[in-house]
């Protein structure tokens, strides 16, 4: 029992064991998941919260979603393929003091899970979403998802994908997210930086996070080590505002990072409340 | 409503489901606009901002059914209510519930299907759904109105069980029990038994596949719960392989309920002990039951009906004390024979016969079951 | 002491023979009686048939729907002429004579009632056309009290237009005290 709380431990530097339970995530060696997870804690860490009894983390099905489920000292629920945003959404509107987190993969936020994604950006519902978009289900042994670049090879693309990808982070943006960025583990101080400030913010935020898996991505589509993915994400990453300049060709495989959007608008918390107090005043 | 007096009101099975849930204590309500069943969610909306709580329109049914599970772990009581399609689109996070033990409950108002069917004409076709719609092994409980009054008193008894055991539950209403407007009475608020969840104390640290049902700790408590459907250990812990962790989980959230069956068990009961023929019957079918039997009394047969007010876990002592007397019974239902088959299996040696019923959600009369019990030989199905 | 009347309103969508019904129901609940009341409409939202479907009794209600009338109020033609078959013998039958021109030969009590042309001259709106059939159904059959009635119109109908429906009912009332009741025909 005493890995699973360890209450009377305290460390004062930075660790990620400080919000951890004592066990290891179980992801490949060389996965950018625990460069998400590093970055994420180091990022709650340097906003100063000793620990995380102020969050609660929601998580879908996929590799992403071991990052917080059971692995951090938290509240936090697991829930089934896709449906990590509806459970967050009721959370946070029952306990709108907690910071509700939610991490997933490509295939969970934006697959299975796409119409919850919408509609939370829709109604700036208030939670942060952080999808590690390793363009594949990894888990399931590297089949194509819908954020899969166009004529790369996976187990369900032996001669390369037909489909074009989706662009999340803008999706977000364009269906009314507070906040949306896009970032890759070869960026880890912009990746920390956003998340910090994303943490601080209201409304939906959506961070993507372009990641390595070297295991079900990167053998098929032909990088011999994660050494050579991080390359890519570093030579083909493109801010947003230089992108903007670019035409369709110019793009062509690129990477496009940066924030995509950040505006201000009543949260679905305030409007929510807003209407409970008026039903409350007015009798009938 | 003033709660320390009885009162008279004339409600529809939904009305009357929408209020009753408000009075056992939920504050959170997600659905998605689905016929016979909207009632309950425009009452819901208009009855929760008012008590403090919150209602959500979610953008499907699987939605819908993930934001009451959220919201059970908030520690807030919470339910759904949808049709056979959105029940069908529910079923996966319905089991997510079963093995997560998160308290909920969910109204099914049967229509007609397979499919979208005839969508707002009644039907009782959801009943093997109700036990089984979920892959693998769980027991659902599931109870099942015959009234407006009845709709009240097993909403709230839905609450309560869901409570009490740790568990979704399902209320199986039909559209002729969701619609049909009927005089009822709301007891006084003391006279209302409301039941809940078994808190743990700080030091409790194990919340999950007990043998006795685990209490429940809601985010925020700093208990740092962790939540998952895949198989976990009682902390928590997820254990995607290991046999005996598995076996355990799975059969304690099973055993909760088998044990306690002949307590979740309800029926009503009616001459079982000295009868020649029986009916067994629910929800809006058993209607026509009671005035059948009338008919047949008349006629000098002596006649056992057992009323299934909790459709799972089967009632089967209720059904073998039938048996014992009867040479047949009597099955009517507004589907092409499900509650049947259970009939068959507990009352193994007695003539079984169905009378069944389907499409633009026209009652079986009482005449029809009426024509049944007389009716002579044995059937053969 | 009654045992279960059963009662039918039939017309077509818009005539608000479902609000008729409802009312007709509560009124007999706060009487201290048991009531049911169902409804259906045709697949179209207006313009199609519609029904509502009453039963009354100082006994508990079981079958939950009309198979044969005591009372049928049939407020268009097309509704009569559906209807005529499931009235039982010493039945009573309601129209809106208005809208009913052919009531063929029949063994059951007959009550003319111009319910939409009542509420037509006196409103301009024929809306108002099943409150002044409820007061003609209570003052013919008094199934109900008109206190009962009454308490539920205030209750049923919006603040704004709850005058008007109070009028209509009573003009009802009055209607069927005068010369357009009809025995046996």
């Amino acid at each position: 029992m005493q890995k699973y709380w360890k209450e009377v431990v305290k460390i004062t530097e930075f660790s990620v064991q400080k919000y951890m339970r004592s066990l290891r995530q179980p992801f490949c060696p060389g996965c950018g998941l625990f460069s998400l997870t590093h970055a994420f804690l180091k990022a709650v860490y340097e906003l100063g919260y000793e620990n995380l009894s102020k969050f609660v983390f929601c998580s879908g099905i996929g590799c992403s979603s071991w990052i917080p489920s059971p692995y951090f000292m938290a509240d936090s629920i697991h829930t089934l393929h896709g449906r990590s945003i509806p459970v967050a959404t009721s959370i946070k509107l029952l306990r709108p003091d907690l910071n509700v987190v939610v991490f997933g993969g490509d295939g969970d936020i934006v697959g299975i899970g796409l119409n919850h994604f919408i509609h939370a950006a829709r109604r700036n519902t208030d939670i942060l979403v952080i999808m590690g978009n390793n363009m594949v289900y990894g888990m399931t042994g590297g089949q194509v998802a819908p954020t899969t670049p166009l004529k790369t090879r996976t187990t369900t693309t032996p001669y390369g994908s037909f489909e074009y990808p989706l662009d999340a982070a803008k999706l977000a943006a364009v269906a009314g997210a507070s906040y949306s960025a896009r970032w890759t583990t070869a960026h880890p101080k912009e990746l920390k930086e956003a998340l910090k400030k994303a943490i601080g913010l209201d409304g939906f935020r959506f961070i993507e996070v372009i990641t390595q898996c070297p295991t079900a991505f990167g053998r098929k589509a032909g990088f011999r080590n994660v050494g050579e993915m991080l390359k890519w994400f570093k030579d083909s990453a493109v801010l947003v505002q230089q992108a903007d300049k670019m035409d369709q060709e110019e793009l062509e495989g690129k990477i496009v990072i940066g924030e995509f959007v950040e505006r201000k608008r009543a949260t679905l918390v305030e409007n929510v409340y807003a209407i409970m107090k008026e039903a409350q005043r007015n009798g009938k | 409503m003033h709660e320390d007096e009885e009162k008279t009101y004339f409600w529809s099975g939904n009305e009357a489901c929408a209020e009753a849930a408000i009075i056992a204590g939920c504050r959170f309500f997600a659905g998605y606009p689905i016929s016979p069943a909207n009632e309950i969610a425009e009452l819901m909306a208009k009855k929760l901002p008012k008590a403090n709580g919150i209602f959500m329109q979610m953008e499907d049914e699987l939605a819908s059914i993930g934001a009451v599970m959220g919201a059970s772990w908030c520690g807030v009581k919470a339910m759904t209510a949808t049709s056979g399609p959105g029940f069908s689109l529910m079923q996966e996070t319905i089991g997510w519930g079963f093995m997560t033990e998160t308290p909920c409950v969910i109204v099914d108002v049967q229509r007609l299907g397979p499919g979208t069917g005839q969508a707002t004409k009644c039907g009782q076709g959801d009943v093997m759904q109700a036990r089984w719609g979920t892959h693998s092994d769980y027991m659902a409980i599931v109870l099942s109105p015959n009234s407006v009054q009845e709709t009240f008193e097993l909403t709230i008894r839905a609450f309560n069980l869901s409570e009490k055991y740790r568990t979704p539950v399902i209320l199986l209403t039909d559209e002729t029990i969701a619609h049909v407007r009927e005089r009822i009475t709301v007891p006084k608020k003391e006279r209302i038994e409301i039941i809940d969840r078994k808190k743990p104390t700080p030091k409790d640290r194990r919340f999950f596949g007990l043998e006795d049902i685990a209490p429940m700790p809601a985010v925020g408590e700093g208990f740092n719960v962790a939540v998952t459907a895949s198989t976990h250990n009682e902390y928590g812990i997820r254990f995607t392989a290991d046999p005996l962790i598995h076996r355990r989980l799975v059969e304690n959230i099973n055993n909760k309920i088998r044990k306690n069956a002949s307590e979740i068990e309800d029926v009503e009961r009616y001459n079982v002990e000295d009868c020649q023929v029986g009916v067994v019957s629910y929800g809006c079918t058993s209607r026509g039951v009671y005035e059948a039997i009338k008919e047949v009394e008349k006629r000098g047969v002596k006649i056992g009906h057992i009323r299934l007010k909790t459709l799972w876990p089967f009632p089967e002592k209720a059904v073998r004390d039938l048996a014992k007397n009867s040479e047949k019974i009597i099955v009517p239902e507004m589907n092409l024979g499900q509650i049947f088959y259970e009939v068959k299996r507990v009352a193994c040696n007695v003539d079984v016969v169905p009378v069944n019923k389907i499409g633009g959600g026209e009652l079986i009369t009482p005449e029809e079951i009426f024509a049944k019990i007389l009716e002579g030989g044995s059937q053969d199905n | 002491m009654v045992n279960r009347i059963e009662i039918r309103i039939a017309g077509h969508g818009g005539q608000g023979v479902v609000l008729a019904g409802q009312i007709l129901g509560k009124a007999a609940v706060y009487d201290g009686k048991n009531a049911l009341q169902t409804q259906s409409y045709g697949s179209e939202a207006r313009g199609s048939s519609a029904k509502s479907e009453v039963i009354i009794s100082d006994h508990r209600i079981n079958f939950p729907a009309v198979r044969k009338c005591d009372i049928l109020i049939a407020m268009n033609q097309e509704a009569l002429d559906k209807n005529l078959v499931a009235l039982k013998e010493k039945a009573i039958l309601i129209v809106d004579s208005t809208n009913v021109h052919e009531i063929p030969q029949t063994k059951v009590r007959v009550f003319k009632v111009p319910a939409t042309e009542v509420a037509q001259k006196t409103f301009g709106k024929s809306l108002y056309a099943n409150m002044v059939i409820l007061g003609a159904l209570a003052k013919i059959t008094q199934i109900v009290s008109t206190k009962a009635l009454e308490r539920v119109i205030r209750e049923s109908v919006p603040p704004e237009t709850m005058e008007a429906n109070l009028k209509a009912y009573k003009k009802g009332l009055q209607l069927s005290n005068g010369s357009v009741l009809q025995g046996p025909n």
